[in-house]
């Protein structure tokens, strides 16, 4: 028998304890940790449990067939796929060069005072909620382009032999074009500050020996910021492609709701989380509750990738600007 | 910035309080469905939680959400505008009873033509939302509407894009006008209309009608009011344009035969006489024959009780018709045989 | 020497072209932004009464207020927060923490940050297979489930990034005293990273107080005063959407005034949010 100082001994006391604490908490975290990742697995396996009475029925074709028709009980997920990636399209041909000019000015031509404010004031934007582009976008947006907007496109390009296709049909106000325009200021925020971000990851020596040669600002920016930055700024794009594609309020309130395809973008449509919006309480039979969650399940799995894709390339630009 | 977090922590344990006092409250009673029904319903509500303190939580969700959360058990009744066939009532044991009846109007969105100015027969209807009559100078509408200036502007047909017994009761009309429509489109709370815009509810039809130049739409008559929609007039079995209003709703319900329909399954649209409108519907509340809970199968039909014995004037005022008293007491002498809790009859 | 200096204008010129290009995309945001602001308050201001915050919503045609959804809102809120933020802090720290950057530490980092942006309305149906169909009723408690759902990726990637910031030597030190890990991680580090923390958990909350497609098919709504979270309940999202789309005058004025409320609750919160990031750097 050792006799053990006191003192040490009430060390060990307290490690015992302690100790328990030290790997409680570890696992809690590592437990909350794999708990995101079966959040994910629990997300797509109810998923595929919800879609599995459509896909049993309908198979494959589901994805190419146009028909959505409640009374006969027959669905397809073509329309609203169409509808999603459409209004999505024009939210990034609109979307992608205003959130450019917005990261451009506020790191290039911004005037340091203003840089701040400038930029939360442009984030706030993407702190308003979706229904809120909704009520907006159905009292106030959709009126004005009916008004002005639409007939003047229908006059202009819509007599443009192989575009006119695109702006044909009477000026509903409320359509495919509505909804990626709306779209398109929803994702200029989250587009532009992971712009603006990157841009700032440049090395300022690049940059000053660019001007020391005499490159005016704008050569400065497109062959030598934009090279180094690209892979960012690609995936900030995705980021935005993802979320467009996913939101529903905003659209759901503006797209019109017809589950059909016309050529033009004045023409209403419908996008799946519009349609699971619309329709997901008011599915009577288990086959329409089915082919909704199918669709939720598309939506999933297209999202899924895209912000993966994006996720990847912001991770590689880290490095990047890390290493 | 410590104090803000200690006012947050502070909220959090205020509500976590306020989620713990919550004690049982009266039998209060869900509902969901119907979007024609549903300003009258959430009128009747208002009333009734202000007499009986019990609060009946009705939520529009279309006809066929209504039928839907009703077989599923989330709601205490369902409403649907589209009586169910006996089979599907058999099926999961329910008890259907109509509550209220009103019209449905074509509502239109022209510049220069006011309410009631326009004619349309079911046929013209049709075609538009065939989309074979694209706009409104077309030949087909200024033959009957001699002396109307019909303006060269495209029609925007306006439809439900929700499952609705507001569409099944307007396509059964189209459908007993129009063969054509009748083959194509057929007669259901969905379906596939070959164009136009999607509104979801009364509501969404509504408020895409006016905000739309051009638009035609069809819903029930309450929103077509309370909007200031101008409303068409359609042409009934006898040949006639009566105006939409309770006079001419009733005259459709009057013809009806309650007594003998089992299931009180009667279609009010296209009923035969000169002052019918020709697009009258009702509502129906969908029960389970046996009550889960008995004094919640008790506290629905007190409620709807209530609202047939002291609901008229607020019917009216939202321009619904309201059951007559013969119909009313052939509902509750159903209700006495067939709607059971815990084995007992729960009515009277 | 002159094709120089025509080379050297145009130069110039395009670069003026481009920067003024800029200007205008900037000047095209702001002016969204100001359009459904000023949209906001011209509209929803005629509803700010007294009454609004003291009635339930009305039935068409008669007076109400909003106060039931607001409170459904505040209180569904309340509990997604305090159900997510844990959650969302712990995950948050395993990263930060305890993986130092293994396989499994940047699977979950990666998984979450999909989560971020992943689109609500999914989140919704899974808690409508989840707990919507086996309870067989929509309820509060569905709802604040899939809003705690919506606040964890938020708090865990604030959690992460704030964590980071924290010098190793203030670890270090702790360590040196004898201080377990996780007393550490608990008394150290969150201390020196809680303003950014807080900032993570503000914007959960502006982000999750405005959803409204998930609660669609999960809580439903209510046209009642009720405090049964088991039970359907009115929230404010919810109310706007069903009242903007109504046929009523009245019914949309509370639409629009219910959309003032919850745009500039979100909008204080965010701005305190971002200000309080900028001061918040770590104390070195």
């Amino acid at each position: 028998m050792v006799d053990i100082p006191s003192s040490s001994s009430r060390v060990l006391q307290l490690r015992g304890p302690q100790h328990l604490f030290d790997r409680l908490f570890r696992s809690a975290t590592l437990f909350f940790g794999l708990f995101i990742l079966l959040l994910l697995g629990g997300v797509a396996v109810s998923l595929v449990v919800g879609s599995s009475a459509a896909f049993s029925k309908f198979g494959l074709p589901f994805l190419w067939t146009d028909i959505w028709n409640p009374a006969t009980e027959r669905f397809g997920a073509l329309v609203p796929i169409y509808g999603t990636l459409m209004t999505s399209l024009i939210a990034m041909v609109v979307g992608i060069p205003l959130s450019f000019g917005v990261a451009v000015f506020i790191t290039e031509l911004c005037p340091p005072v203003l840089k701040r404010p400038l930029s939360i004031a442009i984030e706030l934007l993407a702190g308003i909620p979706s229904i809120i582009y909704g009520i907006w976008g159905l009292f106030v947006f959709a009126p004005f382009l009916q008004a002005y907007v639409q007939p003047f496109l229908i006059a202009t390009l819509g007599h443009i032999p192989g575009l006119g296709v695109l702006f044909a049909g009477p000026p509903f106000g409320i359509g495919i074009l509505t909804a990626g325009l709306i779209l398109a200021i929803m994702v200029l925020p989250f587009i532009s500050s992971i712009m603006r971000d990157v841009f700032e990851t440049v090395p300022p020596m690049l940059r000053e020996s660019a001007y020391g040669l005499g490159c005016t600002t704008w050569e400065v920016i497109w062959r030598v910021v934009l090279p180094y930055t690209k892979v960012g700024v690609v995936g900030g794009i995705m980021l935005g492609l993802g979320r467009a594609m996913g939101e529903t309020m905003a659209v759901t309130f503006v797209i019109g709701n017809a589950h059909q395809i016309r050529t033009s973008l004045l023409a209403p449509g419908t996008t799946i989380s519009s349609a699971l919006a619309n329709e997901f309480t008011e599915a009577t039979t288990p086959v329409y509750t089915s082919s909704l969650i199918t669709l939720g399940l598309i939506l999933f799995f297209i999202t899924f990738i895209v912000l993966a894709a994006a996720k990847y390339m912001l991770i590689r630009m880290q490095r990047q600007a890390g290493g | 910035m410590n104090a803000l977090s200690r006012k947050l922590i502070g909220a959090a344990f205020v509500g976590a309080i306020s989620l713990t006092a919550v004690g049982a409250q009266a039998a209060d009673i869900s509902g969901a469905g119907s979007t024609f029904a549903y300003p009258i319903l959430s009128k009747w509500a208002e009333a009734y939680k202000a007499k009986a303190n019990v609060g009946m939580n009705y939520q529009s969700i279309g006809s066929g959400g209504g039928i839907k959360q009703i077989n599923a058990k989330t709601v205490d009744f369902g409403a649907t505008d589209m009586p169910l066939e006996q089979k599907d009532l058999d099926g999961p044991g329910l008890a259907q009873f109509p509550i209220i009846m009103g019209g449905i109007v074509p509502v239109i969105n022209v510049k220069g033509i006011d309410a009631g100015k326009l004619k349309l027969t079911g046929k013209i209807l049709a075609d538009i939302y065939l989309g074979m009559i694209s706009n409104w100078n077309d030949k087909a509408i200024a033959a009957i509407n001699p002396g109307l200036k019909l303006p060269d502007l495209a029609i925007a047909p306006v439809y439900r894009s929700d499952g609705s017994g507001t569409t099944f009761n307007f396509t059964y009309y189209l459908a007993e006008e129009s063969p054509e429509w009748k083959d194509k489109i057929g007669v259901n709370t969905a379906v596939q209309f070959p164009q136009g815009i999607g509104g979801k509810g009364n509501e969404g039809v509504s408020a895409f009608t006016s905000r739309t130049d051009g638009a035609i739409g069809y819903v029930e008559y309450a929103y077509a009011k309370q909007n200031k929609l101008a409303y068409a007039l359609v042409q009934n079995k006898e040949g006639a344009f009566p105006e939409p209003n309770l006079k001419s709703f009733q005259a459709a319900a009057a013809n009806a035969d309650w007594a003998h329909a089992t299931g009180f399954k009667v279609i009010l649209a296209n009923q035969p006489g000169k002052d019918s409108w020709p697009m009258t519907a009702s509502t129906w509340a969908l029960v389970y024959k046996n009550q889960d809970k008995a004094d919640i199968g008790k506290s629905v039909l007190t409620f709807f009780d209530y609202a047939y014995k002291n609901g008229q004037p607020a019917a009216e005022s939202l321009d619904y018709v309201p059951m007559p008293d013969n119909v009313v007491k052939l509902i509750e002498e159903s209700w006495a045989k067939d709607v059971k809790g815990d084995g007992k009859a729960l009515w009277p | 020497m002159a094709k120089d200096l025509a080379r050297y204008a145009r130069r110039q010129r395009k670069n003026w072209i481009v920067l003024g290009l800029s200007l205008c995309a900037t000047g095209v945001g702001l002016f969204f932004l100001g359009a459904i602001l000023y949209a906001l308050l011209v509209e929803g201001i005629a509803a700010i009464r007294p009454s609004l915050f003291t009635e339930m919503t009305p039935a068409p045609g008669s007076d109400g207020g909003l106060l039931n959804a607001l409170f459904g809102s505040a209180v569904m809120t309340i509990v997604g927060t305090v159900v997510g933020t844990p959650i969302g802090v712990l995950v948050g720290t395993y990263v930060a923490e305890y993986s130092r950057g293994n396989k499994l530490g940047q699977a979950i980092q990666f998984i979450n940050d999909v989560l971020l942006s992943a689109p609500s309305i999914i989140v919704g149906l899974f808690i409508y297979q989840l707990m919507v169909v086996p309870m067989g009723h929509f309820s509060g408690w569905a709802g604040s489930m899939t809003l705690a759902i919506l606040v964890i990726p938020v708090v865990t990637r604030t959690t992460v990034d704030m964590l980071a910031l924290v010098p190793n030597a203030l670890r270090e030190a702790a360590a040196a005293l004898g201080t377990p890990k996780w007393r550490i991680t608990v008394s150290v580090c969150y201390r020196a990273a809680r303003q950014g923390m807080l900032t993570g958990i503000m914007l959960a909350v502006a982000r999750i107080s405005g959803e409204t497609a998930p609660l669609l098919f999960t809580v439903l709504s209510n046209q009642f005063w009720s405090t049964d979270m088991n039970r359907p309940i009115a929230s404010l999202p919810v109310v706007i959407s069903n009242f903007a789309l109504s046929p009523y005058p009245d019914w949309q004025r509370l639409a629009w005034g219910g959309a003032l409320l919850i745009t500039l609750a979100i909008l204080c919160l965010n701005i305190t949010a971002r200000s309080l990031a900028s001061f918040g750097s770590i104390k070195q």
